[in-house]
């Protein structure tokens, strides 16, 4: 029971209410429905970024390069539906830019499982290297006049509730996060290529004396990262009803902060579905709801680098406590 | 025989034309405890790795369980039930203690997918198996030591282990812990699992085994029961010479102040009015069970651990110590129990783990270091401690478990400490260092350093020191003079409750 309420997922859930409780009293908007529709819409795209990370991050590594592969494959595949296939249905658009989301991180992973290169060195590399070629060779101009079914994409709504002023849209694109977070659940939790990625990110010795094949996770991870992204750099566009090359790289630093905050541990071995979605949540009503408490927007960031150094310090001090108390038991 | 599990014949390995292992031949037996004894770089690495499959001979023969391996794979040797436990065991922190016992066996069988209920009862298995009580749920890494090695024997005999091959099994365990690994161990023999031990501890070699193998440089000198053996033979053994330790005597003058006074030091749920002295010249000795304050005590004087009330002194002047900082002005100098992550930089050079400590004192004009004066430093400390190696410029890891140790003794002394703590100080260091730190240690305290040392191998501290403070439950219950005590009656001491 103690231990429950240690957990982080605990933790999180607690500043999650705190917060909606804080800004709720203060303005009653927030618990409407109407909000509460923004805020998951706003979750789409960080939800399925989110779920990448949280793989890389449990494996011991780090990727950066995510939301360069992300606006590449959400560029390049508008321009692609435009020029080549105008009558392509969205799901055509989905597959061809997770295929260059999967490809691009591919390269990551041969960097990564063939010179056995530092994680952050080589995504901080490709994160300027795409982003670099998306602006050099495939256009820096903005796509405005995306083709129509990424336009009818952006139209639809899974579920439409009138109310007093207008009407609350729920955006389909949340099933394809729910959707990545259940495979991502799985994958993680019962296949042994899952637990694979846990040992890694444990001890990676100790994974190759178990028979692991070590490379090829990392292939593994890396590449599905990129696919993620892609599919993530296509929903953002096909919401936004446009492809801006300039768009999505950027967010990386919030991605990684709302999956340490749902307690993945940037040493490795340690991170979990749930706690990545709580994480997310988090980020997200600080980024979209402190404006309703007349938090003044330059001031978010500032409320939102406070919460990740109070959600992933204090954390932080209670194992650093712990281990102290251990030190003196056990004599390490 | 249908007792043997492996026979090694006339094994001989070279690796880039250096001899590793020559004409080496072996057997080990079904249900039988065998012990392999011989300093470090004599081998016993590299033929276990060649039992293990590890490794490939370059002639001789090895026969599993009556079969003839041309070329025996890692794969091949754990079908054979063959199973290596290293001195790290191979295990994951952040899973839980079912996982770990579980997993290689899922993967070995080619599982895609994970059967949690069949993971728990794997795990509860092997654990029913040794008879002990291990928390399946917990995380490795809320284990003990002693704990995490009796999950790597699960973990070993979940794969159908019939021979458990052990380094230095004992040396991180105090002796509660060890007599349940031996409790263990003996269960399993009379199943007729074989074992194998690679150990520095010549007493638990002794105790436990049934037959003894001893090597010295690439080639097995003697093999033969235990009860032909005894701790003298086996140095000489191991050594090819014979070492005798003389204790340390010394007769502490009373006319200047001492040293080191401590009185009723407490630390809340650590330590609890402890009081004793120790004079220039003087090896005092600390030693007690896990959790009795040994380390504790170390810490508190080093600045670490809080003090919450009691006095210390030094030269017969009241000190303050409340960080490492004030313990290094007070001339305090500490070596950890675990030298490779709390003492050394691994992979920087052995000669700027030599002058870390004193990097300023070496700054010349516009406060940049002499490269000359840094290196005649290093090279006085390399000699006068007898390091061996090729160049300091090389990572203190390319060094051996003794001569790490030295580094870091070296660290300190280059700080002209008058008081220094070591900590396990020849804990995982083979027989010949271990006497070269021995005499290394006296000669400091005729030079009129004060030594305080922390250990639980009880020769050890008959050997060196000239009092041993015996603690428990965080107090000092007892001061004992090595002249007026045996072995025997010291470890008795040790455990009583």
């Amino acid at each position: 029971m103690s231990r429950l309420f240690r957990s982080n997922e605990a933790l999180v859930t607690v500043t999650i209410v705190l917060l909606s409780l804080i800004i709720g009293l203060n303005n009653p908007t927030f618990f409407s429905v109407g909000n509460f529709f923004d805020l998951l819409r706003s979750s789409i795209v960080m939800g399925i970024f989110a779920m990448g990370v949280l793989i890389v991050i449990v494996s011991g590594g780090i990727d950066v390069s995510f939301t360069a592969i992300g606006v590449f494959a959400l560029y390049s595949t508008t321009r692609i539906l435009k020029e080549a296939m105008p009558d392509a249905s969205i799901w055509v658009g989905f597959l061809i830019a997770a295929a260059i989301g999967l490809g691009l991180g591919m390269i990551n992973a041969f960097f990564i499982a063939r010179f056995k290169l530092p994680t952050l060195i080589v995504t901080l590399g490709t994160l300027s290297m795409f982003h670099g070629f998306l602006l050099f060779a495939i256009g820096n101009q903005i796509i405005r006049n995306v083709p129509p079914a990424m336009d009818a994409f952006a139209r639809s709504a899974l579920v439409r509730i009138p109310l007093e002023r207008g009407v609350a849209n729920l955006h389909p694109a949340i099933l394809i996060t729910i959707g990545v977070t259940i495979i991502v659940w799985l994958l993680l939790r019962y296949t042994m290529l899952g637990r694979g990625i846990y040992a890694l990110g444990g001890a990676r010795e100790a994974a190759e004396r178990a028979g692991f094949n070590v490379p090829r996770i990392q292939y593994f991870i890396y590449g599905f990262v990129g696919l993620l992204s892609g599919i993530a750099g296509m929903t953002f566009g096909s919401m936004a009803r446009q492809a801006n090359p300039q768009d999505i790289v950027g967010m990386e630093l919030n991605v990684i902060a709302a999956v340490v905050l749902g307690g993945a541990q940037l040493t490795g071995g340690r991170g979990t579905v749930l706690g990545t979605i709580l994480g997310v949540a988090l980020v997200v009503i600080a980024n979209n709801s402190l404006v309703l408490v007349g938090v003044p927007t330059v001031w978010q960031r500032v409320v939102i680098g406070l919460i990740i150094l109070v959600g992933t310090g204090l954390p932080a001090i209670q194992a650093k406590r712990a281990s102290k108390r251990g030190v003196r038991l056990a004599e390490v | 025989m249908a007792n043997e599990i492996i026979r090694l014949t006339g094994i001989h390995k070279a690796f880039a034309g250096v001899r590793a292992l020559q004409n080496v031949s072996l057997t080990l037996e079904r249900g039988k405890i065998h012990c392999l004894v011989g300093e470090n770089g004599c081998g016993k690495s590299t033929l276990i790795k060649i039992i293990a499959g590890v490794y490939q001979r370059d002639s001789g023969s090895v026969q599993i369980n009556g079969k003839e391996y041309e070329h025996l794979h890692p794969i091949e040797a754990i079908r054979e039930g063959i199973q290596v436990i290293y001195q790290d065991f191979s295990l994951f922190p952040n899973l839980t203690v079912a996982e770990n016992i579980a997993l290689n066996e899922q993967l070995a069988e080619g599982r895609r997918f994970v059967n949690w209920r069949h993971v728990r009862q794997v795990a509860q298995d092997a654990v029913n198996q040794i008879e002990v009580h291990l928390p399946l749920e917990a995380r490795v890494e809320e284990m003990s030591v002693a704990n995490k090695q009796l999950i790597a024997i699960a973990k070993a005999l979940r794969q159908n282990a019939q021979l458990i091959i052990m380094d230095e099994p004992t040396s991180a365990l105090t002796e509660r812990e060890i007599r349940t690994l031996f409790t263990v161990i003996h269960k399993l023999q009379q199943r007729g699992i074989a074992f194998l031990f690679v150990s520095h501890k010549l007493n638990e070699v002794l105790e436990i085994s049934e037959a003894i193998i001893v090597m010295r440089n690439g080639q097995v000198v003697s093999t033969g029961p235990a009860s032909a053996y005894n701790t003298t033979r086996l140095v000489f053994e191991m050594t090819g010479q014979s070492i005798a330790e003389k204790s340390y005597d010394f007769t502490p003058d009373h006319s200047q102040p001492a040293l080191l006074r401590v009185q009723n030091l407490t630390v809340p749920g650590a330590l609890n009015n402890v009081s004793f002295e120790l004079r220039r010249s003087e090896i005092v000795g600390v030693t007690g069970l896990l959790g009795s304050g040994r380390t504790e005590l170390a810490l508190a004087l080093f600045g670490m651990l809080p003090i919450a009330s009691g006095q210390i002194e030094i030269d017969g002047k009241p000190a303050q110590i409340r960080s490492v900082q004030d313990a290094i002005a007070h001339g305090i100098g500490y070596v950890p129990e675990d030298r490779l992550t709390e003492g050394l930089f691994l992979e920087q050079s052995i000669g700027r783990n030599v002058v870390v400590r004193t990097i300023d004192r070496l700054r010349g004009a516009w406060g940049l270091t002499d490269p000359a004066q840094v290196a005649q430093q290093v090279n006085d400390w390399v000699a006068s401690l007898r390091i061996k190696t090729s160049n300091p410029d090389l990572p203190v890891k390319t060094l051996s478990g003794g001569n790490q140790q030295r580094v870091v003794v070296a660290k300190w002394l280059a700080s002209n400490p008058h008081l220094m703590i070591l900590n396990g100080p020849t804990m995982g260091v083979d027989i010949g260092s271990k006497n070269e730190l021995h005499e290394l240690i006296k000669r400091l305290a005729g030079e009129g350093m004060g030594l305080l040392v922390i250990s639980d191998d009880i020769p050890e501290l008959l050997q060196i020191c000239n009092r041993i403070l015996l603690m428990r439950n965080g107090a000092v219950v007892e001061e004992i003079l090595p002249r007026e005590t045996d072995e025997n009656a010291l470890a008795a001491k040790l455990i009583e409750d």
